[in-house]
């Protein structure tokens, strides 16, 4: 497969459109936790109950279109090779739960790859939506449209006093999670992320690394969320959740704006050092990829870079993670084997960019 | 980088603990972090799924400190009746088996929602169309007659008044939705 192909099939559609502000924020998204009526949840569900949920979407939603999001595809986990699966979870389109922990677990896909629905992971339904950017309102809007014409054909678990019924306590009430994926050079830079976490955290909102809970910030990207389910609308936790969102990407603005000022040349070094390392290595480390991507990204941001476009960093930050090396492969490769095969993926798609 | 802990295979895994205080940097290859338990199956879950049974155990302590007395113990068993689940199951794994467990541990669960959603225990936000396009109204009203009592203890006179307003017109459009579904 030529790597122009390749890109093609792995990158989202939805991922290829900038959203606003999508200089600081990559992308918005909405989850909603929801489970049938009447049905033990996956956790003790017995192995038939959560057949017949599958054999439910198979029949009521696969290859069915609704608004804007075309051809929904069901996937099973059942019939996906291992590194299929991590492709998937690195697409952030399935989570890690449902394909390690779940036989009977599969997702409803949209074509542009916007819409995800895992089917049988801790609940039975978990609508996912992607926006690019900085729109958590309008993701909210649409995650509401899809979740009305599910509750067309199913009855949601629900109580007057507790509202959405989970599996976990941490996701009743409204069953939502609301959360952005931001890039935070320069706060990380002049440190600033150290301060800034707590108090993020004091307002019922959590910050992480892209890989999940506890997991080291690479690249410097963080994702925020709410960590509060109950007692507060929909609409409430992601306007509070936007107002912290947008102190953040003003700080960020302001930090670059005083890098820039106080060592510009220190700055600009920094970032075409880390381009001559991805424009030259032959052995990449993803952590060092991911530090080196975030450089360039900031590089082309502050316009020291003119000749790379914003998605092609985008693209490699999800192109050289582990899954998609062994899948553009077309083998499973080891650590040394992937490390060497992200280094020259990067070289080929810089070289691509240059040519055009 | 070697491991830490094996000083043969590489290092992949790289963290850092933050005890007290004091940082420590962390560099263990994936066997070794295994068996160190740095790692579990459920990844995404991990660190909350732990705060979460720390969180619940609160009660469980109590019923171990109490389990001298047997006849207290027997009596003490709350059992989800549709799926089995025990109440102390439920705090072991910090998940519910299905949808009627709310309802069978009825109020037990308040301080646990309470610590999880910062003080709060009841929902507010979207509800199914299939409940009726009341209970919107319904929950509302319950809000507006909380505020009007709470306005009338602070003789805010003026601004109840408003709300004593929007009252009537919600208690109005009840009163007609109700009317509609006798027909």
């Amino acid at each position: 497969m030529s790597l122009e192909q390749f890109m093609n099939e792995a990158i989202s559609p939805w991922m290829q459109e900038e959203g606003p502000d999508s200089d600081i924020v990559l992308s918005s998204r909405i989850r909603l936790a929801r489970n049938f009526d009447q049905v033990a949840f996956p956790i003790l569900a017995n192995q038939n109950d959560l057949e017949r949920i599958l054999d439910f979407f198979q029949q009521a939603y696969h290859e069915q279109s609704f608004r804007s999001y075309k051809d929904f595809e069901l996937i099973r986990v059942q019939e996906l090779q291992s590194i299929e699966k991590r492709v998937l979870v690195e697409k952030h389109l399935v989570s890690p739960h449902l394909v390690n922990n779940s036989n009977h677990g599969a997702a409803l896909i949209s074509r542009n790859e916007q819409v995800s629905i895992m089917v049988n992971e801790e609940d039975h339904i978990r609508i996912q939506l992607y926006v690019p950017g900085f729109q958590l309102e309008h993701a909210l809007e649409q995650a509401f449209e899809l979740d009305d014409w599910l509750e067309e054909k199913i009855n949601f678990a629900f109580d007057e006093k507790r509202g959405y019924l989970t599996s976990c306590p941490t996701n009743v009430g409204t069953g939502m999670r609301a959360s952005v994926m931001m890039h935070l050079p320069g706060l990380t830079l002049t440190k600033e992320m150290n301060r800034l976490i707590p108090a993020i955290n004091q307002l019922g909102l959590v910050v992480r690394g892209i890989y999940g809970e506890g997991s080291e910030a690479l690249g410097n990207i963080f994702q925020i969320s709410n960590q509060i389910t109950l007692g507060k609308s929909e609409k409430d936790i992601v306007e509070d959740l936007i107002s912290v969102v947008q102190q953040l990407i003003e700080q960020e603005r302001h930090a670059r704006g005083k890098i820039m000022e106080q060592s510009p040349v220190a700055l600009e070094d920094k970032i075409f050092r880390s381009y001559g390392i991805l424009a030259n290595s032959r052995i990449m480390e993803s952590k060092e990829a991911a530090k080196c991507l975030s450089d360039v990204r900031l590089g082309i941001d502050l316009r020291y870079i003119e000749h790379l476009s914003r998605s092609i960093l985008n693209e490699l930050m999800v192109l050289t993670q582990p899954g998609f090396l062994q899948q553009y492969a077309n083998k499973k490769l080891s650590p040394e084997e992937r490390d060497v095969k992200r280094a020259s993926l990067i070289r080929e798609r810089l070289h691509l960019a240059n040519n055009i | 980088m070697d491991c830490q802990e094996c000083q043969q295979r590489p290092a992949t895994l790289h963290f850092s603990q933050v005890i007290n205080g004091n940082k420590k940097e962390i560099h263990l290859c994936e066997k070794c972090a295994q068996e160190k338990g740095y790692m579990s199956q459920y990844n995404e879950s991990f660190s909350l799924h732990n705060l979460l049974s720390g969180l619940f155990n609160f009660d469980s302590y109590q019923l171990t400190e109490s389990q001298n007395s047997n006849a207290y113990t027997a009596t003490q068993k709350v059992q989800c009746e549709k799926c089995g689940l025990t109440y102390n199951e439920f705090t072991r794994i910090g998940k519910f088996g299905c949808a009627h467990c709310y309802e069978a541990f009825g109020e037990k669960l308040n301080p646990i929602f309470r610590r999880v959603h910062s003080g709060n225990t009841i929902h507010d936000g979207k509800v199914p169309k299939r409940m009726g396009g009341n209970l919107h109204v319904r929950k509302q009203l319950e809000k507006e007659r909380q505020h009007l009592q709470q306005l009338i203890n602070e003789e805010a006179f003026e601004e109840a008044a408003q709300v004593r307003d929007r009252i009537r017109s919600l208690e109005q459009q009840l009163h007609s939705e109700q009317g509609d579904g006798d027909q």
